[in-house]
């Protein structure tokens, strides 16, 4: 009583025996426990893909980037057409799709915040252990995450970047515009709109990659920006072919290639963006899924 | 059932979890006890496959958690009532769990109702509370109606109500058939619950037994003997022939004596052949509180100190006594309980005393160990700290001998004797 017990050294667990009574039962043997009396399913892809899409609808966030996305689309595109159609212009055969250009730019941001979003959010809230610990396969939800939001993505630039095609080829008949072709409406449309969704969904990888929103969402900027803004100061001749580099691979060119005015005539052309964007996103990607596999949550 | 077998978590160079090896069986509630920062929620998240195990592993029906076919079917869990998205309702959130592991819709309008958050399932749970919030974990871990559950701190934030559902639930799900692991840090709690005991402290196993065998392990029961306040040369009498009869005796704060390792008819007789009056015998069972407090105080890593606001005190007006230090500050080195309080003494305030002031910042009432009865612990009677009780037919007691000073109840100062 006087003097403090120390612990009692319990090196291994006893061998306890099971008590009476107690519906112990040995272990290995298919134990008596509890049986639920609903049905047990052999889950998939199809259920993480039916979670992500609940969740990701849920959230207001989604709605908000989406929602400011749509606006800055459609509203600096109308605006480029309206400024432009009253300075009565002469487009000089350009095709007026290319004044899509600004408001998808501005709008990438959105996009990668929301990609960025999708998966770090559950980082910073806790959810990521409770979504792991309902789906042990880490792999199947970032993969139904990447997909879920790059449908949601593809869709929603599609549609309006179609609507700001459709509302620029409108108001600027008759300025010596070029009447686009069928080839150029497709990469104005679906080649930007893939470029886009696969620019968030790189965002989607880094956010799982890094884990914190604010920072992930701080390195895609820095990575849309930092080429252009690095390759203006670099004056010196003997960095000139880094500085065609910088500008001709950044992703404001990349994006502006699809309505082919790049900022050279070198450098990548036609589809080649896409491709570029394709490689990267699945280079991320992969870097996320062995991170997400080895890390604890 | 699941089973850890040496396992071990370390975080660069600090082992969170060492060399843990255990079995939670269906069936029963165990329990899974340690200080703060011990290696429960570690351990817990090994279970879970969250965390990997630096060495060892743990397996869940004899598959580690990440290979169990469909694992929330079998496995629930509630590790963190807060992790979840504020943003999105209670019933989406849940909706999002059961199509993960398709579990049909209509469950989680079930457990919904389970938890009694029906009337919130829409709102967003940024404005939950933390008791509601605790509930819509619990839905979380009951979603897949599984065969083990684990919960970590169920009882968090929960309203008397809600602990008394927990507990419960709990108990009605063990009874069922279901392995229940259930951490807590509420000792009362977890005596009302569990039928078995894991501790842990440091990240090693300090107990592995039934919660009976935990208590009488961990703490000796003894039994309380007062005699005659009147008459202390019949107290050290007694004391002298009960250590004579092979017991041990200890002294109280309060006059009375601890007697260990005699049983009650044995007292009751050497008091008698010794011609001693007693006024009280009565056995002492020790409580699960107690008995985890003695066997973790080597183990507890966050330890409480007095705040001394060094060098932040104002200047003593001269004459001034300096305040005297409130009960109930720091932690003790060791933990005993405080002896209970004598039931029927009057309140008898120490007459010629000044009477205490208002509460002030730092002043006694209200102060844990200060209750009516127990003497001259308020600071304000320093002057006259062997005042006349007055109508009490209580003398004061002799403070403890110096010679037993472990037996003095060290959650409150000495000076304040």
């Amino acid at each position: 009583m006087s003097t403090p017990q120390p612990p009692m050294p319990q090196t291994a667990a006893p061998d306890r025996q099971a008590a009476p009574g107690a519906p112990y039962s040995a272990p290995g043997a298919a134990y008596p426990g509890y049986t639920s009396p609903i049905p047990v399913v052999r889950t998939h892809l199809g259920h993480a893909i039916a979670s992500e899409w609940t969740k990701i609808k849920s959230v207001r966030s989604t709605m908000w980037t989406l929602g400011v996305f749509a606006l800055l689309v459609l509203g600096i595109g109308l605006l480029t057409g309206l400024v432009v159609e009253s300075s009565d212009p002469d487009l000089g055969g350009e095709s007026p799709l290319s004044l899509g250009f600004f408001g998808l730019l501005l709008g990438a941001m959105c996009v990668i915040t929301l990609g960025v979003l999708t998966t770090a959010s559950e980082y910073g809230t806790g959810m990521i252990r409770t979504t792991m610990v309902a789906c042990p396969s880490r792999g199947r939800v970032l993969a139904a995450k990447a997909l879920v939001f790059f449908l949601i993505a593809f869709a929603v630039t599609l549609v309006c970047a179609t609507l700001t095609g459709f509302l620029h080829v409108g108001l600027l008949e008759g300025h010596n515009g070029k009447e686009p072709s069928g080839e150029e409406w497709l990469k104005g449309t679906v080649g930007v709109s893939l470029y886009l969704a696969l620019l968030g969904t790189l965002s989607l990888a880094v956010g799982s990659m890094i884990r914190h929103s604010a920072g992930a969402i701080t390195i895609m900027i820095g990575a849309v920006l930092a080429p252009l803004v690095i390759a203006l100061f670099m004056f010196s001749s003997s960095l000139q072919d880094v500085q065609q580099a910088l500008f001709e691979y950044s992703i404001p060119n990349q994006m502006s290639i699809f309505y082919a005015n790049s900022l050279s005539d070198s450098g990548p052309s036609g589809w080649d963006p896409l491709w570029i964007m394709l490689v990267a996103t699945g280079a991320a990607l992969g870097g996320a899924f062995a991170l997400l596999e080895k890390r604890d949550v | 059932m699941i089973e850890a077998v040496g396992l071990t978590k370390r975080y660069g160079d600090k082992t969170a979890v060492y060399n843990l090896s255990f079995q939670v069986r269906p069936g029963a509630v165990t329990g899974f006890l340690g200080p703060n920062g011990s290696g429960k929620s570690t351990t817990m998240r090994m279970i879970l496959g969250l965390d990997n195990p630096t060495a060892g592993h743990v397996t869940i029906g004899g598959y580690p958690y990440r290979r169990l076919p469909n694992a929330p079917r079998q496995v629930g869990a509630l590790l963190d009532a807060k992790a979840v998205h504020g943003g999105r309702s209670a019933r989406n959130h849940l909706l999002s769990l059961a199509q993960l592991s398709g579990i049909p819709a209509r469950r989680v309008d079930e457990v919904l109702g389970v938890v009694g958050l029906h009337d919130v399932a829409r709102r967003r749970s940024k404005g939950f509370s933390l008791g509601m919030g605790q509930r819509l974990g619990i839905a979380a871990a009951l979603l897949g109606d599984p065969q083990v559950l684990l919960f970590d701190e169920p009882v968090n934030g929960l309203d008397p109500e809600g602990i008394l559902w927990v507990r419960n639930l709990m108990k009605a799900l063990a009874a069922e058939g279901r392995t229940v692991f259930v951490s807590s840090h509420l000792m009362s709690e977890m005596a009302l619950t569990a039928d078995h005991l894991i501790v842990i402290g440091r990240g090693q196993l300090l107990a592995d037994m039934s919660i009976t065998d935990f208590i009488s392990a961990n703490s000796a029961d003894f039994a309380r003997v007062r005699t005659p306040d009147t008459e202390p040369q019949q107290r050290e009498k007694l004391s002298s022939a009960l250590t004579e009869a092979g017991g041990h005796v200890l002294p109280e704060q309060d006059g009375a004596l601890r007697v260990t390792g005699l049983p009650l008819p044995r007292i009751s007789d050497i008091a008698h052949d010794a011609d001693v009056r007693l006024w009280e015998l009565s056995p002492h069972q020790a409580s699960l509180e107690e008995a985890y407090m003695r066997m973790t105080q080597g183990a507890v890593d966050y330890r409480s100190t007095d705040d001394q606001k060094a060098g932040l005190q104002q200047p003593l007006p001269p004459g001034a006594q300096p305040p005297m230090p409130v009960p109930g500050q720091g932690q003790p080195g060791w933990y005993a309980p405080p002896p209970p309080q004598p039931g029927g003494q009057p309140f008898a305030p120490p007459q010629g005393a000044p009477v205490p002031p208002p509460a002030g910042p730092y002043g006694a009432p209200g102060v844990p160990g200060a209750a009516p009865g127990v003497p001259a612990p308020n600071p304000y009677a320093q002057p006259a700290p062997q005042a006349p009780q007055g109508p009490a037919p209580v003398a004061p007691p002799p403070a403890a001998p110096p010679s037993a000073p472990s037996s003095a109840d060290l959650t409150k100062p000495e000076d304040a004797r």
